[in-house]
């Protein structure tokens, strides 16, 4: 079964139509990219696949279940922007998501603080924005979730965060969980993904896997992008 | 080991050359013994399945073997070996060609040029 399946999902912001019949499954073990330019309805997805949303029609499943307390068990996610109350520190967050989340792995969370050298104590205010976001991914990747939903991890960081963020992506990675990222900074994340989603204006425009892509168009999926979406 | 991607080719295919060129060249000789998937994939900063994928080629192709406890080793075969550094070199020459070509160069040309240094 799939992890997680669009049915002619659409969602729309009064007149405006952010996802349009989307229709794709994802498989398990895989690592997707969810790409598209600014606006194509990448956030309102990912959103909807975490019940912050509700579809204006169709379907978004998870595990075969519509979002809800069942699939929130198995669904770690990356919000776009913080979410974590910045009066706490890194060992009250690990104390947070441990009791949040029975399938939170404290002691994996501190080797990766350890190795960031991160201090634990310091409260998110204190930390630099780099580190806060790190502090981030770290919690939500932490999990052994079945399903990670991380919406834009690598905008706004450095390129050194960003090597950061994909080595504890595919560190992390195994072999029955599914990872989907959304981007626009293809270059960057094309070598740790396994299939490509375009998503454009709310329509899914192209669905394959990465290498397939490049085998056959003989171009990296960034000059793909590219190309699908020349303004 | 140096891993840079480029271009269009598929992942797969470029970690197949490296490896491959690695193995040829000597810097990973007839029975070393290679790093697991997990931690290839790391070092390449690649997808496990992608790297799973090529040495599984590799393998297919007889460059490597598998134990099955043990871990992955290059082969002590060295006619594979040999084939693959023909196979590696053919790939050059056929580069090599072309951009020749695009200069505008005849064959003879590039022998002179390949034999003797000389101005064409």
């Amino acid at each position: 079964m799939a992890i997680l399946e669009c049915k002619g999902l659409s969602k729309s912001y009064g007149p405006v139509r952010a996802l349009d019949g989307v229709d794709f499954a994802v498989a398990s073990g895989r690592i997707v990219g969810l790409l598209g330019p600014n606006g194509s309805g990448k956030t309102t997805l990912i959103k909807l696949a975490n019940g912050l949303l509700t579809p204006s029609a169709g379907q978004i499943l998870i595990n075969g279940q519509a979002p809800g307390v069942e699939t929130k068990k198995a669904v770690s996610y990356l919000p776009e922007r913080s979410c974590l109350p910045e009066w706490m520190s890194a060992a009250q967050l690990m104390g947070f998501y441990g009791d949040f989340y029975a399938d939170f792995d404290r002691a994996v969370a501190e080797a990766m603080l350890a190795r960031l050298n991160i201090d634990v104590k310091a409260r998110l205010k204190h930390l630099s924005k780099g580190n806060r976001e790190k502090v981030q991914l770290i919690m939500v990747m932490a999990r052994r979730a079945q399903l990670y939903l991380l919406d834009e991890p690598i905008g706004g960081v450095d390129p050194a965060a960003r090597d950061f963020i994909l080595s504890t992506i595919i560190s992390n990675y195994n072999p029955t969980a599914t990872v989907i990222l959304s981007t626009h900074l293809i270059a960057d994340v094309e070598r740790v993904l396994d299939d490509v989603i375009f998503i454009n204006q709310g329509k899914v425009v192209l669905a394959a896997p990465a290498d397939q892509l490049r085998e056959q168009q003989g171009k990296s999926v960034d000059q793909i992008f590219r190309e699908v979406f020349r303004c | 080991m140096e891993w840079r991607f480029d271009g269009g080719a598929p992942i797969y295919a470029q970690i197949v050359d490296a490896v491959k060129l690695a193995i040829v060249s000597g810097e990973l000789p007839p029975g070393a013994r290679l790093q697991g998937v997990r931690e290839l994939a790391m070092e390449a900063g690649v997808n496990p399945n992608t790297m799973q994928r090529a040495l599984s080629e590799l393998e297919r192709q007889g460059l490597v073997y598998t134990l099955r406890t043990a871990g992955r080793y290059v082969t002590g075969d060295e006619a594979v070996i040999r084939a693959a550094r023909r196979e590696l070199a053919g790939g050059y020459v056929e580069t090599f060609l072309t951009a020749m070509g695009r200069l505008g160069m005849e064959k003879s040309d590039m022998i002179k040029l390949l034999e003797a240094d000389e101005e064409v």
